[in-house]
């Protein structure tokens, strides 16, 4: 399989994960959303490093799972301590910050 | 057909698969577990892509550790809020609309590219050549990566304390 095959793939998955972005209401449905756009990215920095032959973009691969990771909790805490204030699930619900 | 060409396709449709009940079904729960599944598939796509390290890196952060603490986060919410979370979605059709337009966009930006199909020869020990560049070429975002963990760290310690 070419370059173009693995590419694809990635930006399939990744618009599917967008999909979900916009589409969910609920904020951890969201952050899964994310994580399938960050997942997909990565499948592409590895392909290019293969198809390339230099090791760069893995060694980016490894930077860029701790990030996703560090997001990941900070954005699951986030979530928690919004529901333990509004007592709510929903992104709609969400507007303390509305004027 | 070679043994990769099927491999391949079989690992895209477990991706795509499972990528599609992360953002369809109705149950969160069941949808960390899918998420858990694509993220697995992810790693055999590193495992074609001679990837061995990253596979394992994947398999252990990704699948072991997101999906734990998005479980545990939905059993906390849950137990905090009293009912079961469902999670509904909202303009499905002006979403599906959107990913479409966007996704064969790319394609067509991909299709279009001469990229290569063969693989050039790289190192034999590719886990090796990681562990040798990381310290060396790339010292510096790798302290920035450092610092940013223990903001990470301190940030989620600091959101989760007990209300006083």
């Amino acid at each position: 399989m070419g370059l173009q095959a693995y590419l694809t793939l990635a930006a399939v998955v990744f618009c599917i994960g967008f999909f979900g972005v916009i589409t969910r209401r609920n904020t951890i449905g969201i952050l899964l959303g994310i994580e399938l756009m960050l997942n997909s990215v990565n499948i592409n920095l590895v392909a290019f490093a293969r198809f390339s032959g230099d090791v760069t973009g893995m060694v980016f691969t490894v930077f860029t799972i701790c990030i996703t990771v560090a997001e990941a909790a900070l954005g699951l805490a986030i979530v928690i301590l919004l529901f333990r204030v509004r007592r709510t699930v929903t992104a709609d619900h969400l507007d303390l910050l509305k004027g | 057909m070679s043994g990769e060409v099927v491999a391949f396709w079989c690992l895209s449709a477990v991706l795509v698969g499972s990528a599609l009940a992360v953002v369809l079904t109705k149950n969160l729960f069941h949808a960390v577990l899918w998420l858990a599944l694509a993220l697995t598939g992810t790693a055999g796509v590193f495992l074609l892509l001679d990837a061995e390290f990253l596979a394992a890196v994947q398999i252990l952060l990704y699948a072991g550790g997101i999906v734990t603490i998005v479980v545990f986060a939905i059993v906390v919410t849950e137990r905090l809020v009293g009912e079961r979370i469902s999670q509904t979605s909202r303009r499905i059709a002006g979403g599906a609309v959107v990913s479409i337009v966007l996704v064969s966009l790319i394609a067509s930006a991909v299709m279009q590219r001469p990229l290569a199909d063969v693989r050039p020869p790289m190192a034999e020990d590719l886990t090796r050549e990681i562990g040798d560049t990381v310290p060396t070429r790339f010292v510096l975002p790798f302290e920035l990566l450092a610092l940013l963990m223990l903001a990470a760290l301190m940030g989620a310690i600091y959101f989760a304390r007990p209300e006083d």
